[in-house]
């Protein structure tokens, strides 16, 4: 099966540099997948395996490295990722009402995503802001300290940067 | 002597992340010396004899550390510096990281020099992409006036760092699960002996050191080993990172002296327990940590003090529970945590850390027999001690002590069909215990 993918030669030149900072080619494959993850947009079986031909690394070797850890975005990840920290931290001060909120809002529990692909929820484990909680990480950015009306406008928020998206 | 803050002392300044702040507030002074002639082994001594000690839980002493690195080797050696921070109730290495970048790098610097390294890697949790964007832009600074490259600081010597992003799992702030992960593969711990200062990153002697523990050296080679020892208790001294949260008025990260009373830091600088409430529990160093009560919390926050008290300081992650803490509902959320970070290649763990997870959920949603609080301490048994890494005993630790502490929790949940915060949910289900008998 042919593999259609390929990096631009920007995230190509991304990828030789990070081959020089390591002794080892396979050192890379993690960073690599960053590239793959931000090039194709999501780290699905076609995408594991553009990577494994690049690097010459066997495609199950790849495949067990990227389900061995949480942060890769897999495929079908709704378009807004939303990961609400519940480790003890902030099931303390509340995180549990955090996903409830959501739930109510978006019509998803958590591990689900909306059938238009645009929002992803999910129960976390710890994301080191403790200090901050209830907190959660959409994308990439923390959003802390939450009120359940900070969760009502992160929504709104979210939904009509979407609908921008999808009109524009 | 007063003590001086030296992570956070201008944190709230807008600019502080910047080499241009850091510059103009003597940063690099002591690594540009320590580069250019300072001996090496004098260098270990220092740091020997100030008697820091590892800030990221184990609380290894730096200096002895070092100096397990052999001297003579045709390999070459690497620095990796565990920025992972993964242990709930832990966001001190952010704040260094977000605000004072800099100073980190230049802690690289001092050990690269003492321990004859080339090349770092700071190993960073995936999930802190802020940090990330700071840390790389202080790196990218400080290559470009000369800093880190072919010349470091004039010195004639190459060092060069490299940040290198995690992708979410706990396991990979264990040391060799990390090196596994930086080596491209799943973060899974690896036996010890060889240590890593033998055989570490790419089968190379390798130094880890912890995000805080580096940013001490600048400082002890200003102030030198002697005033530096001076700071708190002479076992355990110097300035440090306390994380407060929880049940807390003022959560967050506090800077002080090695050794304050716990209760000082939380009446005083986390502004008490919230809304008023009673003291229940604290976990004092983490959540792998075993739980104080609030009888046992005018302990001292270092690492004799706590030890002797039958905890450990870990990574200084204090949560505070208050009064009306059901310690069923915090334990089950502890285990879940543990049994969903468990890297599964040690049987005890991988099974262990399931099995505590469904005993205490069981107990939790009304459906506890008696003899589970035994079943739980044997299962805790024979986790403890017989696995590669210590994610196991992390997960025993809390396990034992919060199900022996706390009894009283656990035998009402028994009881009374569930804990308080469940029957709160399932209003219907009160009752239905007896039908499990």
């Amino acid at each position: 099966m042919a593999n259609t993918l390929s990096f631009s030669s920007e995230t190509m030149k991304q990828y030789e540099w990070l081959l020089t900072r390591y002794p080892t080619r396979r050192a890379v494959l993690l960073p690599t997948l960053r590239l793959a993850e931000s090039e194709f947009g999501e780290l699905g079986v076609p995408e594991m395996r553009f990577v494994a031909d690049l690097m010459e690394i066997p495609p199950a070797f790849v495949f067990g490295v990227v389900t061995f850890y949480t942060h890769y975005r897999r495929a079908g990840t709704g378009k807004y990722n939303i990961q609400v920290c519940s480790t003890l931290s902030c099931a303390l001060r509340g995180s549990e009402d955090v996903v409830s909120r959501i739930t109510e809002r978006l019509g998803i529990g958590p591990g689900e995503t909306t059938p238009c692909g645009q929002f992803s929820l999910s129960k976390v484990e710890c994301l080191g802001s403790c200090d901050t909680a209830p907190m959660l990480q959409c994308n990439d950015d923390y959003h802390e300290d939450l009120t359940l009306e900070d969760v009502d406008q992160l929504i709104e928020q979210l939904r009509a940067e979407a609908d921008g998206g999808q009109n524009g | 002597m007063t003590f001086r803050k030296i992570f956070t002392q201008h944190i709230a300044e807008a600019d502080c992340h910047t080499l241009e702040f850091y510059q103009r507030n003597g940063g690099y002074k002591q690594a540009r010396e320590a580069l250019n002639g300072q001996d090496p082994d004098d260098l270990i001594e220092q740091v020997k004899a100030a008697n820091l000690r590892g800030r990221g839980g184990a609380g290894f002493p730096t200096g002895v550390k070092w100096s397990f690195v052999p001297k003579s080797t045709d390999k070459p050696k690497y620095l990796v510096v565990n920025a992972d921070e993964s242990e709930p109730g832990t966001f001190k290495d952010r704040v260094i990281m977000e605000k004072n970048p800099h100073l980190l790098l230049e802690g690289i610097l001092i050990c690269c020099k003492a321990v004859a390294i080339e090349t770092a890697y700071i190993y960073i949790r995936g999930e802190f992409v802020f940090a990330t964007r700071r840390l790389q832009q202080a790196i990218d600074e400080a290559y470009q006036a000369g800093i880190f490259g072919n010349d470091s600081l004039g010195s004639g010597l190459k060092i060069d760092v490299t940040l290198h992003r995690g992708a979410g799992a706990y396991i990979c702030g264990e040391e060799t699960g990390m090196l596994t992960s930086l080596e491209g593969d799943r973060g899974q711990p690896k036996l010890k002996p060889p240590f890593p200062a033998i055989e570490g990153a790419f089968g190379c002697p390798t130094v880890v050191n912890n995000v805080e523990t580096l940013a001490n050296l600048p400082y002890i080679l200003e102030i030198g080993a002697e005033a530096y020892r001076a700071i708190g208790p002479e076992k355990c001294p110097g300035p440090k990172l306390f994380c407060i949260s929880g049940h807390v008025e003022n959560p967050g990260t506090f800077e002080l002296p090695m050794g304050i009373p716990l209760r000082t830091l939380i009446d005083d600088h986390a502004g008490g327990v919230w809304k008023g409430r009673k003291l229940k529990a604290v976990i004092p160093g983490g959540s792998s940590a075993h739980v104080l009560t609030a009888d046992e919390c005018g302990v001292a926050m270092d690492i004799e003090s706590l030890a002797a008290a039958g905890t450990m300081l870990g990574s200084a992650g204090i949560i505070v529970m208050d009064e009306t803490t059901c310690m069923v509902d915090a334990l089950v959320n502890i285990m879940r945590f543990y049994h969903h970070e468990s890297c599964g290649q040690c049987t005890p763990c991988r099974e262990g850390t399931g099995w505590l997870e469904k005993i205490v959920h069981r107990i939790a949603h009304g459906e506890g027999r008696m003899e589970d609080l035994d079943l739980v301490l044997e299962v805790c048994d024979r986790m403890v001690g017989k696995t590669i890494c210590a994610l196991a005993d992390a997960a025993a630790f809390p396990a034992q002590s919060i199900v022996t502490k706390f009894q009283d929790d656990f035998v009402a949940a028994i009881q009374n069909g569930g804990s308080p915060a469940w029957k709160r949910r399932h209003p219907s289900a009160v009752g239905g215990a007896a039908s499990h008998g």
